[in-house]
């Protein structure tokens, strides 16, 4: 027979204390009061007493309000009737579904044996030149589009979501606007994939604790369709949201915060969701696509600077467009050395000429003479905007390194270019005398 | 009869237990929880109540559960086997864990790090009644690419009378392989295996030296502008996308020294995937041998639990120094030693520790700076050299050098190579500020030329800064020149292409030679006509010099581009 404890003693932000006994930590529990029913989850043992955070929030709760042990940690049902659905944070359906009871796995597992990883081969082809050229996304990877509100972060994500090569979509929306939340449904529905996808959302009006679920919730269930050799591609946004949650929660629970108000373990915390990205040997893999937002477009913020070094290279979202310099795909050289032989070079150099661009923007801004190589250097920079950057451009990799040799012997003289001899020979068009003068 | 305690509270990873008995600081204990054992440490003890850190997740660790204290400092196993291991911070070997208990880790598995499944082939080198001391050998085995020394326990005191020597033979690590007598006539054990505390240092050789002779790392940047010596130490700061990690392969790859330790810290496990995939393919050049075979591997990446991080970095530094006391030279290189201290801070945090700066603990100076020391060149007490060298990889918040971890850093380390974004998202490779890093320590190449080198940099810089200001025209020819041999000196040497096949490593000759060649060039008075011209010049002569980079050194074509170089630098 569980025992009900009735007597709540202390209720702080959403954190209640209750004494209990032969409670094990990060057990749930079942907290009953005139709001309903919610679940809460033990953060804190000491002695008798028993800190437990209550996903719904504490507004409501009363101090003889009954609380129940369940003898569980968080778990998730995991098993095919998952497609097509779309839940809360805490797993209840939030669509007209069935609550779905049966073989329920904990959420949180444990990290994976470094050495039953094996390095990812396999690129994700997006269709979007500023990713395919020069940041390849790789399958297993994660990485996330740094941004600031406002960008098209939501529908870049959706767009790769839907190019990509995967078996299957696991969406967790962390403190989503509503319309976006429908935006994402809607979008994946349209395109026939809603089947294929399981949606875990926190939308911004639902309890803040409920918002921290969501990346092990998605990531749990992705975790097992991957072992059962399914191509994972999983979609998180907005990272930032869930970060604050941190904040919040260890505020309330008076720990020591580390730098601008978040705590010291956040590197940990968002750690142990990235990494969840892997590809197994023998079996399928987990991408991890996620959003964060930069408050006030700096990325030295605690939560893209923490991001940044856990996660494999990032894409800047700015002004509509993938940004060249700071986005960076670091397993690349994974795949983009089997692609062409050219792709390594045009990488490389179509990115340096670009940067020389920018600085003579520069000059040019502040009414500098303008050298022959700045005219050429002005000239490339606009094609390479219009032809490569622009998001609506949609070709596959062949054509778009092809399209750079293109405005490269437009442009310049071979030499220029900087690019090794045997490529000039390979690659460089056949009429270059023609030269737009 | 075991000494327990019973669980009191449970926060996060950290456990107060409250004993009965005795508790000593820093002693492993086990929290029991069903048929799980749960590795842990002491890390205070208040009255009657210790509070342990916990190698493990904690959840369902209740109240009242039982812990049991081992009386044993966390320690690792030190003997023949090491090399070519993967082991996670607890020395716990990766590779077998899988194949146990396959694709997930599972809490509270722990193996031995060395197996009494290999027999090694013992060899005496000493006989009955001969004197050694702690760290001196007794016998050898043969371990892949070495001799490996089978040495007097590093703890023993004083002189040691060989009482007992097994003949040779093979033997697994387990054997007892010699017996010794110390000055009170007590009698020791000496294994083919011994058991070291991580955290306190080795010190069973002789002296300690100065390190003076430059570790040849074979990239441009490194021994050129900003050398490491062998037994030195160097730090790596930079903002996540500057390519720590990357340099920090390629240091393990191409360095010049006997063993490598790599302690995956915190870090990506991706990245140690990578090591694990690409080493036992690559060739060592010095032995021929896998490079594999010179490399142990402790990673302790980011998902992993945190308080094992914290020890990783001591693991690693412990299985250097054991190979050090063998007359070996040793890299160690930690990536990344922020996520060590990110570890004491979420500890400290825990324990409600008065803190310090960025919330780190006060004692982070201490700690970083003791890290740092178990570097160093020392004399063996049979006269021969070994080495521990120390690089640091840092990962300052935001990319600001100006941060607890970064400062208490650069106080103890001997170069330092900053990394920039500025650098790398102009894509120069590896991305080491020229003329922002520093190094105590001395180059092979000759000081006066590397000098004319940063010269060329610094002039170089500065008219660039100007030309932002005044513009291209308002700079004379000259000015303009130096600006170009600046920047062709940071093209062509500077840079390397981690992914061509001979740029990736330069030879220190190679080195010298290169930057003969360059020495010319800096120091010619060239005159052009224009601005263009001159930039056309050097932009041709880029072109063939990064050519030549990737021409195998001293054959055909390399003699050939390096005529066309010359040629066009005099003609």
């Amino acid at each position: 027979m569980q025992k009900v404890y009735s007597e709540i003693l202390q209720i702080a932000g959403d954190v209640i204390t209750v004494e209990a006994e032969g409670v094990k930590y990060k057990e749930l529990a079942e907290v009953k009061s005139g709001q309903g029913t919610s679940l809460a989850q033990v953060i804190r043992l000491e002695g008798k007493k028993v800190d437990l955070q209550v996903l719904a929030g504490s507004r409501g709760i009363s101090t003889d309000d009954k609380v129940r042990f369940l003898k569980h940690p968080m778990r998730v049902s995991f098993s095919d009737n998952l497609l097509g659905r779309v839940f809360t944070g805490c797993g209840v359906p939030r669509d007209n579904g069935p609550v779905l009871e049966e073989n329920k796995i904990n959420i949180g597992g444990p990290s994976v044996n470094p050495a039953k990883r094996i390095v990812p081969k396999n690129m994700i082809r997006t269709g979007i030149p500023m990713i395919d050229i020069f940041n390849t996304l790789v399958e297993s990877q994660k990485l996330p589009i740094f941004s600031i509100a406002g960008e098209p972060y939501n529908e870049l994500l959706a767009r790769i979501a839907l190019q990509a090569e995967v078996d299957l979509i696991v969406l967790g929306g962390m403190g989503l606007k509503y319309d976006d939340y429908l935006y994402f449904r809607d979008t994946l529905e349209e395109h026939g994939s809603l089947s294929r996808s399981i949606l875990f959302v926190h939308t911004a009006s639902d309890p803040t604790v409920e918002c921290l679920l969501v990346p092990d919730m998605s990531l749990a269930v992705a975790e097992q369709f991957a072992l059962q050799g399914k191509r994972v591609l999983v979609l998180l946004t907005d990272m930032t949201n869930f970060a604050d949650a941190l904040k919040e929660v260890s505020i309330t629970m008076e720990q020591i915060p580390s730098n601008r108000g978040y705590p010291g373990d956040l590197y940990s915390q968002l750690a142990s969701r990235y990494e969840k990205a892997v590809d197994f040997d023998t079996a399928g893999s987990i991408t991890v696509l996620a959003v964060t937002t930069m408050p006030g477009d700096d990325v030295t913020h605690p939560v893209p600077d923490n991001t940044g070094y856990i996660t494999e290279g990032q894409f800047y979202l700015r002004g509509g467009h993938i940004e060249p310099f700071g986005s960076l795909s670091r397993l690349k050289q994974q795949v983009n050395g089997d692609t062409r032989d050219d792709h390594r070079a045009i990488m490389d150099r179509m990115i340096q000429l670009f940067a020389e661009y920018r600085s003579t923007l520069e000059k040019k801004s502040m009414g500098f003479q303008m050298s022959q190589w700045d005219h050429k250097l002005l000239q490339y920079g606009a094609r390479f905007e219009k032809e490569l950057m622009d998001l609506s451009v949609n070709i596959p990799l062949e054509q778009a390194l092809d399209l750079g040799w293109k405005i490269l012997s437009d442009i310049f003289e071979p030499a220029e270019t900087g690019m090794k001899e045997s490529l000039i020979k390979q690659f460089w068009p056949a009429e270059p005398l023609q030269k737009a003068q | 009869m075991k000494r327990t305690g019973i669980v009191g509270g449970v926060n996060g990873n950290m456990v107060a237990v409250n004993f009965e008995d005795r508790v000593m600081q820093n002693e492993v204990a086990y929290v029991i929880v069903g048929d799980e054992s749960l590795k842990a440490e002491v890390i205070r003890i208040k009255g009657k109540r210790a509070e342990v850190q916990v190698f493990e997740d904690t959840q369902d660790i209740s109240v009242g559960d039982t812990v049991e204290f081992t009386g044993e400092l966390l320690s690792v196993e030190l003997g023949p086997g090491l090399l070519g291991g993967v082991y996670d911070g607890l020395q716990n070997p990766l590779e077998e864990l899988a194949e146990q208990h396959g694709f997930f880790l599972k809490r509270g598995a722990y193996l031995e790090a060395l197996t009494d499944e290999q027999q090694w082939e013992f060899t005496p080198v000493v006989k009955v009644g001969d004197k050694v001391r702690a760290g001196e050998k007794v016998g050898t085995v043969p371990e892949k690419i070495f001799t490996h020394w089978i040495m007097a326990p590093f703890n023993l005191q004083g002189e040691l009378e060989v009482v007992e020597i097994v003949d040779a033979g093979s033997y697994p690590v387990s054997k007892v392989v010699a017996k010794v007598k110390d000055a009170h006539d007590k009698v020791h054990d000496v294994g083919m295996r011994q058991f070291w505390p991580v955290k306190i240092p080795i010190s069973a050789y002789a002296q300690k030296l100065k390190p003076v002779d430059p570790l040849v790392t074979k990239i441009r940047i490194v021994d050129t502008l900003v050398p490491v010596a062998i037994g030195g130490t160097f730090c790596t700061p930079g903002p996540f996308g500057a390519g720590k990690t990357v340099l920090q392969h390629l240091l393990s790859r191409h360095s010049e020294v006997d063993v490598v330790v790599v302690a995956a810290c915190g870090e990506r496990a991706g990245e140690v995937v990578e090591l694990l995939e690409e080493f036992p393919e690559l060739t060592d050049p010095r032995t021929g041998r896998s490079l594999m075979d010179r490399t142990i591997i402790i990673c302790n990446t980011s998902s992993m639990p945190v308080a094992a991080r914290e020890s990783s970095v001591y693991t690693a530094v412990t299985l250097a120094e054991y190979y050090r006391q063998m007359g070996l030279n040793v890299l160690l290189l930690a990536d990344s030693t922020s996520r060590w201290a990110q570890a004491m801070r979420e500890m400290s945090g825990r324990l409600e520790e008065i803190p310090g700066e960025e919330a780190f603990p006060a004692y982070l100076e201490t700690r970083i700076a003791s890290f740092y020391e178990r570097a160093g060149l020392v004399k063996l007490r049979d006269g021969s050299i070994g080495s521990v060298t120390i690089g640091g990889a840092v990962s300052p918040a935001g990319g600001n050098f100006e941060e607890p971890v970064t400062q208490a850093t650069l106080k103890v380390v001997g170069a330092f190579h900053g990394l920039s974004w500025n650098r790398a998202n102009s894509r120069r490779y590896p991305a080491i500020e020229p003329l922002e890093s520093w190094s105590k320590y001395k180059s092979f190449v000759d000081a006066d030329k590397v000098k004319k080198g940063t010269e060329i940099l610094r002039k170089s810089n500065h008219v660039e800064q100007m030309m932002k200001v005044v513009g291209e025209e308002g700079m004379s020819i000259d000015e303009f020149i130096d600006y170009l041999k600046g920047e062709f000196l940071d093209a062509v040497y500077l840079q390397q292409n981690a992914f061509d096949k001979v740029d990736e490593a330069t030879s220190a000759d190679r080195q010298k030679f290169i930057f003969d060649v360059l020495e010319q060039i800096i120091d010619k008075p060239f005159s052009f006509d224009d601005k263009d011209v001159a930039r056309k010049f050097f932009q041709d002569l880029r072109q063939r010099f990064i050519t030549w980079n990737s021409t195998e050194f001293q054959g055909e074509e390399f003699k050939k581009l390096e005529e066309e170089i010359k040629n066009k630098v005099n003609g």
